[in-house]
């Protein structure tokens, strides 16, 4: 069994991350799931969270603002919107998600209130994981 | 003949031309270099979303539950050319080149007494089109103000046609844009988002899971697929843009050089003439006395 996963991180704009990892947690969009090597193969998509990315140089977190990852026995990507390492993350930027997600929430059609308000509430969570205010 | 004065300012002129056209050459090659970065940078997001969706499509696509985004409305009377232009002029045939595909296509398919309506991003396209297609235009988008093409201006573009599409204002959409090939040749390109095609990638689909189920995974990563295809489209245009502008401006600074190169011939010439002028008149003068 092989120790090790590829893991890539891309944006629209650019590849954050490409790396040899043990372990990888994903907000996925039903819930938090770890994939490790030789896991089955599932495309999930993920709501606001960190990825969080454990290899041999230890962990590496990652906020995302959702997208969708894909995993293979052998490798996952995550494809996010926006992605950055935790540590650039600022309130600022934080507040450009959650205003966002409002201005969605406002005018989004009867049928997708459901999906947008929890965006709202995932972006909340988030703030208050990674211990910045939620606007 | 123009005297010398006349040539002098003339020469002064085309060498001040020659110095602007240079330095917006140079501009257009930093700029460009920046523009293949930022394409190539985007590849493996659209390469994964593309074989992720291909995947999807061709297992989800042919049952009835399938989006329309994605079937199609089942009709194709109404049609919504998005035609991808540059802000700005001084770039060669680039934006000529998209026009004329998007006029060849709207002619072809209002002959054909379909609908035709016109959304068109960049000035210069707006611009070529208006004489004859302003009845047919739904809209515009500005990114004059917008110093680098990022993913949401290409997601602001796909929302709002998207939107368009749910209300049910068009049945197939097209992009047009120019591919980048080369610094010297850029292609004007056709391409149909909606209903969604995504280029089959030839890999034998390993069976995955999904997260929640297909269906809903379809329906949310469909609009970010499309999203996704515009904003390559975005950034090869800019490329294209980029290109098409330095070799434009490399053929006005060669052509501002041989025109020096004449006009000083031209110059030195009628400079002699006036000296050898004088000296005759000099010469016979003294002669006759």
């Amino acid at each position: 069994m092989a120790d090790t996963m590829q893991f890539d991180l891309v944006s629209p704009e650019r590849r954050l991350a490409s790396v040899q990892a043990t372990e990888i947690q994903l907000p996925g969009a039903d819930g938090d799931m770890t994939a490790m090597p030789d896991h089955a193969p599932v495309i999930t998509t993920l709501r606001p969270g960190i990825v969080r990315v454990v290899s041999s140089e230890g962990t590496t977190e990652y906020v995302v603002s959702g997208g969708f990852a894909e995993i293979t026995s052998g490798a996952a990507s995550v494809l996010a919107e926006h992605a950055l390492p935790v540590s650039e993350m600022t309130q600022d930027i934080l507040n450009g998600f959650a205003a966002d997600a409002a201005e969605k929430q406002q005018q989004a059609r009867p049928e997708e209130k459901d999906v947008t308000a929890k965006r709202v509430a995932d972006i909340a969570a988030l703030a208050s994981e990674i211990g910045l205010a939620s606007s | 003949m123009p005297n010398l004065k006349d040539l002098k300012n003339r020469i002064a002129s085309v060498k001040s031309t020659r110095k602007i056209t240079k330095a917006m050459q140079m501009v257009a090659a930093a700029k460009l270099r920046r523009a293949q970065d930022a394409a190539v940078a985007g590849r493996p997001y659209a390469e994964r979303m593309n074989a992720v969706l291909s995947g999807l499509a061709a297992s989800v696509g042919k049952s009835d539950s399938a989006p329309k985004l994605l079937a199609g409305t089942g009709s194709d009377q109404k049609h919504l050319l998005v035609v991808l232009t540059a802000e700005r002029g001084l770039c060669g045939g680039f934006n000529s080149s998209i026009v004329k595909l998007a006029r060849a296509k709207a002619e072809q398919l209002i002959a054909s007494g379909k609908t035709v309506q016109i959304l068109t991003v960049g000035k210069k396209g707006r611009e070529q089109l208006k004489r004859e297609y302003s009845s047919h235009f739904v809209d515009h988008v500005d990114l004059s103000e917008v110093k680098r093409v990022g993913y949401a201006n290409a997601d602001g573009i796909a929302s709002g046609v998207i939107d368009r599409f749910i209300a049910g204002e068009f049945d197939v959409a097209t992009l047009f844009y120019n591919r980048f090939e080369s610094v010297i040749s850029q292609i004007p390109t056709e391409q149909q988002v909606i209903p969604a095609t995504f280029e089959d990638t030839g890999e034998t689909g390993t069976v995955y899971d999904y997260e929640p189920d297909q269906e809903e995974i379809l329906a949310d990563l469909l609009p970010r697929g499309i999203a996704t295809q515009i904003f390559a489209a975005l950034l090869e245009n800019g490329a294209s843009e980029q290109g098409a502008r330095m070799s434009a401006m490399d053929n006005a600074t060669r052509n501002a050089g041989e025109m020096i190169d004449k006009l000083t011939i031209i110059y030195n010439r009628s400079r002699q003439a006036v000296i050898t002028n004088e000296l005759i008149e000099i010469i016979s003068g003294a002669e006759a006395l």
